[in-house]
């Protein structure tokens, strides 16, 4: 009834197997950290290997596969490497939920008509009701 | 009478959680009854995607239903589960597997879905958890590679950068 939806609703973003991808790229915890640590600015490669506990191999490995997919962008300030997240590689990730959201939206709405038939209804016998309450009263 | 459209909103609570809301400007009951009778489920479940051509629902704890959509595209697609727990017009925990060759019930997500009404009003929750196996068919489904929640975490960050 809900997730399914993933499957026919996310169709309009499906696209070639490949790892090199915003999802692919997010998906991995460390990476994430990354993102998460540059979203507050440009820093160097250092000061992200303090920050997340790793080794410059291991954070710098993170940080090829996130600009693979141009989720952040490198530039070189005389001798520092300085890494900035740029948010419009992870678009595809918004467009999703953003479409996620939409599918159940007209759901949603479709619901609010069938709701606003039930409240109808309901008036409608209460209304009975309370005619024949009055009708039985006069008896 | 409806007034306004209320906006259903998304999030991801955890990597396998998938959170959808929203408020429904009628009482809880009626709103419990289009989600458990299977001629009104009819009118609403396909959204505009297609029409539904089957809605069966055996709503009691153990109990399957099953559900068939005629989408636009012409393909049928089906979903079936079982319901866990029933507290009427509270809450409903039911099973969700969307049916390909290779489904198999281990695929199945948990629903849970809940009906709170405030001044008349209903808020409507449905919080699927999704089997870590699930995240991988997603990822042939839907090209979503896990990370959901990070997704959304990242939303905001996405949306600063592109003001």
């Amino acid at each position: 009834m809900t997730h399914a939806y993933i499957g026919i609703y996310g169709a309009g973003v499906a696209r070639a197997a490949t790892t090199a991808d915003a999802f692919n790229a997010v998906a991995e915890p460390r990476r994430r950290q990354i993102l998460d640590v540059l979203a507050g600015g440009e820093r160097p490669v250092n000061e992200l290997v303090a920050r997340l506990g790793l080794t410059q191999p291991q954070v710098s490995k993170h940080l090829r596969v996130l600009r693979e997919v141009g989720a952040v962008e490198v530039r070189d300030e005389g001798r520092r490497r300085l890494y900035r997240l740029n948010g419009h590689a992870l678009k595809p990730i918004h467009d999703w939920v953003k479409g996620y959201e939409h599918s159940w939206s007209e759901r949603f709405e479709r619901l609010d008509v069938v709701l606003a038939d039930l409240k109808t209804q309901e008036e409608g016998h209460a209304d009975h009701d309370e005619q024949g309450d009055r009708d039985a009263a006069q008896r | 009478m409806q007034t306004m459209t209320n906006k259903a909103t998304v999030t991801l609570p955890s990597d396998e959680q998938i959170l959808i809301t929203r408020e429904f400007d009628s009482p809880k009951h009626l709103v419990y009854r289009a989600w458990t009778t299977p001629e009104l489920v009819k009118q609403w479940w396909s959204g505009r995607r297609g029409t539904v051509t089957s809605a069966e629902i055996d709503l009691r704890v153990g109990g399957a239903w099953r559900y068939v959509m005629l989408a636009s595209g012409g393909h049928e697609v089906a979903f079936h589960g079982e319901y866990r727990e029933i507290v009427p017009d509270e809450r409903i925990v039911n099973t969700e597997v969307y049916e390909t060759p290779e489904a198999t019930d281990d695929d199945a997500a948990v629903n849970t879905v809940t009906f709170t009404e405030h001044d008349g009003r209903t808020t409507l929750t449905i919080l699927t958890e999704l089997p870590s196996k699930e995240i991988r068919d997603l990822i042939i489904d839907s090209g979503m590679e896990g990370g959901m929640q990070e997704g959304m975490d990242l939303l905001e960050q996405v949306a600063i950068s592109l003001r």
